[in-house]
């Protein structure tokens, strides 16, 4: 009498399946178009990345570090990045990075205007906010599975999961930071008989940088943290090296390739925080 | 003077059925009942005044009483619900969106309580926005903010960022925006209240030195009862959303409509609503300089004054000549012009009665009150000064 009744069975997992097979059914060639851009955007980012001097990406990343906080910031953050060359990880923090920042770049694409969307509209925030709650506390391993039926294997599907999981912060801080704008000043704006899309490029937008520079920070960290993840499906870089050495119990590989992730998160993101700063207004 | 915009009924009521409260108002309800039997707060109730081209049209009201709400439907940031407002004629109500950015750009122009300034904006780029959206070539609108800067002397502050400004300057530079864009009518909520009270009162003077010499149509809210009686041509009173009265501020000094008004204008300083012109005598023992000194002796004798302002035959002041001097001059054949004296003070007639005061205190003579060409307008005695302060 306790337990709950087996009849009463809501079977939304199926429908949810049934959705994802009609799609791939009937717009099986729409999604290869998808992947075919995906996967072509990613091989230019990657091709560029590996074809990037790795000397001359220490050096950057030092006067980045430098120019943006300090000298000591800038050696910590270059003597990091050359430790992962010693590692023998130089070539695999390329590939995951290429994905990471595929993903990231097409999230803003999505993400802001969404977030520009939602704050213009009651009705769409109601709408989203559960929406982006879901997508935020959903186990990062369920993305695989649509992402790998719609997509196959490889790092496309990885880029698609990637890109899910990344896209709510930037989506939320968007929407936030445009909300927040000073209500007197977007009165200004219309008073000087604005358009619409003069109140939002010269005034909403510019407010709402610095707020969107968080977003963005958050965005990159998401998707670091879910392209480890995403070699469960063949995203190739760290992330299947972290994967290898669970498999294989192969400490010695896996601390290494955790160590290197770890690097390349902090100095993303100290590097988006002070660009973030870097925007801030003075009030 | 011509009407430069009329308000015609406007009712303002915000909440989810606006429309369906204005027959409930027009049956009589007040504010209180419709917002405690429907939830919609009535903003603006049955509201008419109009605005004459070339004056200060003072809106007063505490907080609540509806005057931000008016000002914001006179440039529709606020979507009137019922009633009409004519510019030129025209009902601006009715207007579509491109007749709005229209009217915007052109016509009108606000100026914001807590500035409303872009802060991700240097200062001319802030004062140039108006020109900005109206697409005026940058060279040209640079030009153009430029020269409205020094109108509120900020030249040389173009390119500092609005943070690095003090509270009054920064209000300039929303003065400077808003007249950059040369509107006929300015619409100004509250501008000064969020400034120090030293700061407020030389904006005030200056918000009326740029008046004199630009000549807008100016709407202005307040909360402050002296500044609205010392800077309105006209001053209406709101309460709940309706207009008690409108008047002059002699007007409503003289004759306020009820007890309402009677309490607000108490603590008003009447020294600093009433102007030299207000207290002055008409200049009637008056002595021209191509009379003689007996003239003079008879006129000082006949009025039972000690002394008596010289004048051309254009009526300008040449100076003062008193009794004693006269009663010498004349054993001693002198003429007018060996007497004149030019240790009085003078006044224009828009001096405010409380700067009169250390000069009443001071002076041995009447103050004289002149125009700029110097024509005498009239003489206030030491007692009137006083007597202005009751």
């Amino acid at each position: 009498m306790n337990s709950f009744p087996n009849t009463l069975r809501i079977e939304i997992g199926k429908y949810v399946e049934n959705f994802v097979k009609y799609l791939i059914r009937n717009y099986g060639s729409f999604f290869d178009a998808i992947k075919e851009s995906i996967l072509w955007f990613l091989m230019k980012v990657e091709f560029f990345l590996q074809w990037l001097p790795w000397w001359f990406v220490i050096a950057v990343v030092f006067i980045i570090g430098w120019r943006m906080k300090k000298l000591s910031s800038g050696i910590v953050y270059g003597v990091m990045l050359f430790l992962i060359g010693t590692f023998g990880l130089w070539q695999m923090m390329m590939s995951t990075l290429a994905v990471v920042l595929t993903s990231v770049i097409i999230s803003l694409i999505i993400g802001i205007p969404m977030g520009i969307w939602m704050a213009y509209s009651e009705k769409i925030e109601m709408i989203m906010r559960p929406i982006l709650d879901g997508m935020q506390t959903m186990p990062t391993f369920v993305y695989l599975i649509p992402a790998s039926m719609l997509f196959g294997l490889g790092k496309v599907p990885g880029v698609f999961a990637t890109t899910i999981y990344a896209v709510a912060p930037i989506i939320r801080l968007t929407n936030l930071a445009i909300r927040n704008v000073s209500k007197e000043m977007v009165e200004a704006a219309h008073s000087f008989g604005s358009s619409p899309m003069q109140v939002l490029i010269k005034v909403e937008l510019p407010q709402a940088l610095p707020t969107i520079m968080t977003g963005v920070n958050q965005t990159t960290m998401m998707a670091m943290s879910m392209v480890v993840v995403a070699s469960m499906i063949g995203a190739r870089g760290l992330g299947e090296q972290v994967l290898l050495s669970i498999n294989r119990l192969d400490i010695a590989k896996g601390t290494e390739a955790g160590l290197a992730i770890v690097v390349i998160a902090i100095i993303i993101d100290r590097m988006t925080q002070s660009l973030a700063d870097k925007f801030k207004i003075l009030e | 003077m011509s009407e430069k915009m009329e308000v015609k009924n406007l009712t303002k009521i915000f909440g989810r059925h606006p429309k369906s409260i204005l027959k409930k108002i027009n049956e009589g309800m007040t504010k209180d009942q419709v917002l405690n039997k429907t939830g919609h707060t009535v903003g603006l109730n049955n509201v008419s005044f109009e605005v004459k081209e070339g004056e200060i049209f003072v809106i007063m009201g505490l907080s609540g009483s509806g005057k931000s709400t008016l000002i914001r439907c006179l440039n529709l940031l606020n979507k009137p619900t019922a009633g009409q407002i004519l510019f030129e004629g025209k009902d601006i109500v009715k207007f579509n969106k491109t007749e709005l950015r229209k009217f915007r750009q052109n016509n009108i122009a606000m100026v914001f309580q807590h500035f409303g300034l872009f802060s991700h904006r240097t200062v001319i780029e802030n004062v140039a926005y108006g020109l900005e959206v109206k697409d005026i070539p940058k060279e040209k609108r640079l030009k153009i903010a430029n020269d409205t800067l020094e109108t509120v002397g900020l030249l040389g502050w173009g390119e500092k960022m609005i943070h690095e400004l003090s509270g009054g300057m920064q209000q300039r530079v929303g003065l400077a925006r808003a007249l950059a864009n040369n509107p006929d009518i300015l619409l100004m909520d509250e501008p000064f209240s969020a400034l120090d009270p030293m700061i407020r009162r030389d904006m005030q003077l200056e918000l009326l030195d740029i008046q004199a010499k630009l000549q807008k149509t100016i709407i202005f809210i307040t909360h402050d009862v002296n500044e609205a009686f010392k800077i309105g041509d006209r001053v209406a009173v709101m309460k709940d959303g309706q207009i008690k009265q409108i008047g002059t501020p002699e007007e409503i000094l003289e004759n306020p409509v009820d007890e309402y008004i009677e309490n607000f204008i108490q603590d008003i300083d009447r020294s600093k609503i009433l102007q030299a012109k207000n207290i002055m005598f008409t200049p009637s023992p008056l002595l021209f300089s191509k009379d003689g000194l007996n003239v003079a002796m008879k006129e000082m004798k006949s009025h039972g004054i000690s002394s008596i302002f010289v004048v051309d035959k254009e009526r300008r002041l040449k100076g003062i000549i008193t009794i004693d001097d006269t009663i010498k001059a004349i054993k001693e054949k002198k003429s007018v012009e060996d007497i004149l004296k030019q240790d009085y003070f003078m006044t224009d007639p828009e001096m405010y009665v409380q700067e009169l005061i250390p000069k009443a205190v001071e002076t041995k003579y009447p103050i004289a009150v002149v125009d700029d060409t110097k024509k005498l307008l009239g003489i206030i005695v030491r007692a009137s000064v006083l007597a202005g302060l009751v």
